[in-house]
């Protein structure tokens, strides 16, 4: 049993690195400047030295505008579910929460698609309306049991000093889990950055140049590495290769950085105990 | 009571010896400050009993209070008044309701779903109960000090400018928090360093922080629910002879599970018991209520004196 455990557990790092390995022995060979500096070349066509400047850019924008959407709402959610519901709603919402993390992100694409794209065509905002539901349950949750560590002694301090409910959560509760909430929402980021389903449907017919107006489509790390991946020429190959490589790097990076501060974070609330 | 009282001889002895003594903790306050329990009974042995209460004002006049959680009965029929700048003390066994019922004074107990508090609660004349009462106005005049410090992870400063922001007492801040550190006995320890974070202070600090930051809004009545338990026996000296000083300016209600701490601080001492019912369901009950002197020297009920010999709790 122990044996067996282990080689479980063994497998799990296993996977990681060759994961890690094989994107960064494909990848370093085309990791150039001109990949950085060029904008996307029409897939398919031989000879061109592609870049991912405007899907960097893209994915940041939408990343950014799916955060400020996912955040406030998922901050909203975790307080109304740790401060203000009875147990048995806060319950609810939990497992909704739950089930909302659980449906296939190809699904909310398609979801997004005839809610927004049918009516607006692709755009940066329809992608970003897309993350954000994959993003909010992850912010959420991750919020709620940040603010559930905040003890009670210092819900009732605040009272006690003649605080209303509100005041104290803008005060004392939200301030003390500030921490918390952020280090969630770096995972939640790093979440968004790298979905690929939900973006399928939002914002994968795009120009190949920079594009800064969110009301229109955006190249995007992850459709350029999909797209490029199944293109027969050799330098769409290794531009795929190269993006994957980025993105792994930001997005193992963002969940690395987000649990270790979230470790701190906690450390920091277990003091007020 | 008060420290210029000294007794020339201990007469009867308050502390159990420590042999007989249930709390462990008890006899090494009382060994912390040797001289302080007889000191009470030195004044009392002497004749000096007199009602403390006389002619003072009713601050709190509590009839029949019962207080349920979710239909659980946890004290019942509470008849008790608490004058006007004395420290009343509510003593008694674990599970005696006194946290509950000092937690009704501010209606704190509002706070805890399914808690109902029955009877009637009179601040100077108010029904406190009232629906048309703002709990927040009674906060507000009604301070609490809680069992362990929780200074707020802010600043010192910050801690005790917390309420005054809030009430909007923002003319002379800084002169404020400094008068209400003053007034806690905290200010030389901190005024070096007041961007500090509160929770770098030691724990009877911030049990003084914490005073400071419920007297900073100018309460009437200032609640103190063990506010020393979690202390070293220093660090509770130090709350208690603020207590003794506080009563000047303020009404204090002091939970104490720790008898010697009572007959050191209050004037006025509620003793409280745990009466259980035929159908195994317990709740709290006010046995006696009377000065301190009193009570501990010639208890009238037989509960009360098997609590203040040590035999009992």
């Amino acid at each position: 049993m122990e044996a067996l455990a282990s080689i479980a557990a063994l497998i799990a790092i296993a996977v990681l690195l060759i994961v890690i390995y094989t994107v960064a022995r494909r990848g370093l060979p085309a990791l150039n400047k001109e990949l950085f500096t060029n904008v996307t070349s029409t897939i398919g066509i031989p000879g061109q030295t592609g870049g991912i400047k405007n899907a960097i850019i893209g994915t940041v924008i939408i990343t950014l505008i799916s955060t400020a959407i996912s955040l406030p709402v998922g901050v909203l959610i975790a307080i109304f579910n740790s401060e203000f519901a009875p147990a048995q709603v806060a319950a609810s919402v939990r497992i909704a929460l739950n089930v909302l993390a659980g449906v296939p992100t190809i699904v909310i694409g398609v979801f997004i698609y005839g809610l927004i794209v049918i009516v607006y065509g692709y755009s940066a905002y329809a992608a970003a309306v897309a993350l954000a539901v994959v993003q909010l349950p992850i912010v959420a949750r991750s919020a709620e049991e940040v603010l559930l560590l905040v003890p009670t002694s210092l819900r009732e301090a605040g009272m006690a000093l003649g605080a209303t409910k509100s005041r104290t959560v803008l005060t004392v509760i939200l301030p003390t889990a500030v921490s918390g909430i952020v280090t969630g929402t770096i995972v939640a980021v790093a979440r968004a950055a790298g979905e690929t389903a939900p973006l399928l449907f939002t914002t994968s017919l795009f120009a190949n140049a920079v594009v800064t107006d969110p009301t229109h489509a955006m190249a995007t790390i992850p459709i350029v590495i999909f797209q490029s991946s199944e293109s027969p020429s050799p330098q769409d190959q290794q531009v795929a290769w190269a993006a994957a490589l980025v993105l792994l790097a930001v997005v193992l990076l963002g969940s690395i950085m987000g649990r270790l501060l979230s470790l701190r974070a906690r450390r920091r609330i277990e003091q007020t105990r | 009571m008060s420290d210029t009282m000294h007794p020339e001889e201990p007469m009867t002895e308050p502390t159990p010896n420590p042999g007989e003594t249930a709390q462990p903790q008890d006899v090494q306050r009382a060994e912390a400050a040797p001289d302080r329990p007889s000191t009470q009974l030195g004044a009392l042995a002497s004749g000096h009993e007199e009602d403390p209460a006389a002619g003072r004002e009713a601050v709190f006049d509590l009839k029949d209070v019962s207080v349920s959680y979710s239909g659980k009965l946890a004290i019942r029929d509470v008849d008790l008044t608490v004058h006007c700048n004395l420290v009343t003390a509510f003593i008694g066994p674990s599970g005696c309701g006194k946290t509950t019922l000092l937690r009704s004074l501010n209606r704190l107990n509002d706070l805890i779903p399914g808690a109902t508090v029955d009877g009637s609660i009179n601040y100077h004349g108010y029904n406190l109960m009232g629906d048309d009462v703002d709990p927040v106005e009674v906060r507000r005049r009604i301070g609490m000090v809680f069992q362990r410090p929780n200074p707020f992870p802010k600043s010192i400063y910050d801690n005790v400018a917390y309420g005054l922001r809030l009430h909007g007492m923002k003319d002379d801040l800084d002169g404020r928090v400094e008068r209400a550190l003053t007034h806690a006995a905290l200010w030389d320890e901190v005024k070096g360093r007041l961007k500090a974070n509160a929770l770098s202070l030691s724990g009877g600090q911030q049990q003084r922080l914490c005073i400071a930051r419920a007297l900073a809004i100018e309460p009437d009545v200032v609640l103190m629910d063990e506010p020393a338990s979690a202390l070293d026996p220093i660090s509770t000296q130090a709350i208690e002879d603020l207590v003794d000083t506080l009563k000047t300016d303020y009404t204090i209600v002091i939970v104490t599970h720790n008898m010697q701490q009572a007959a050191r601080v209050a004037d006025i001492t509620a003793f409280f018991s745990v009466e259980s019912r035929d159908d195994g369901s317990r709740n709290g009950v006010l046995v006696e209520l009377g000065a301190t002197s009193q009570l501990f020297i010639r208890p009238s009920d037989p509960r009360t004196e098997a609590y203040v010999t040590g035999r009992f709790g």
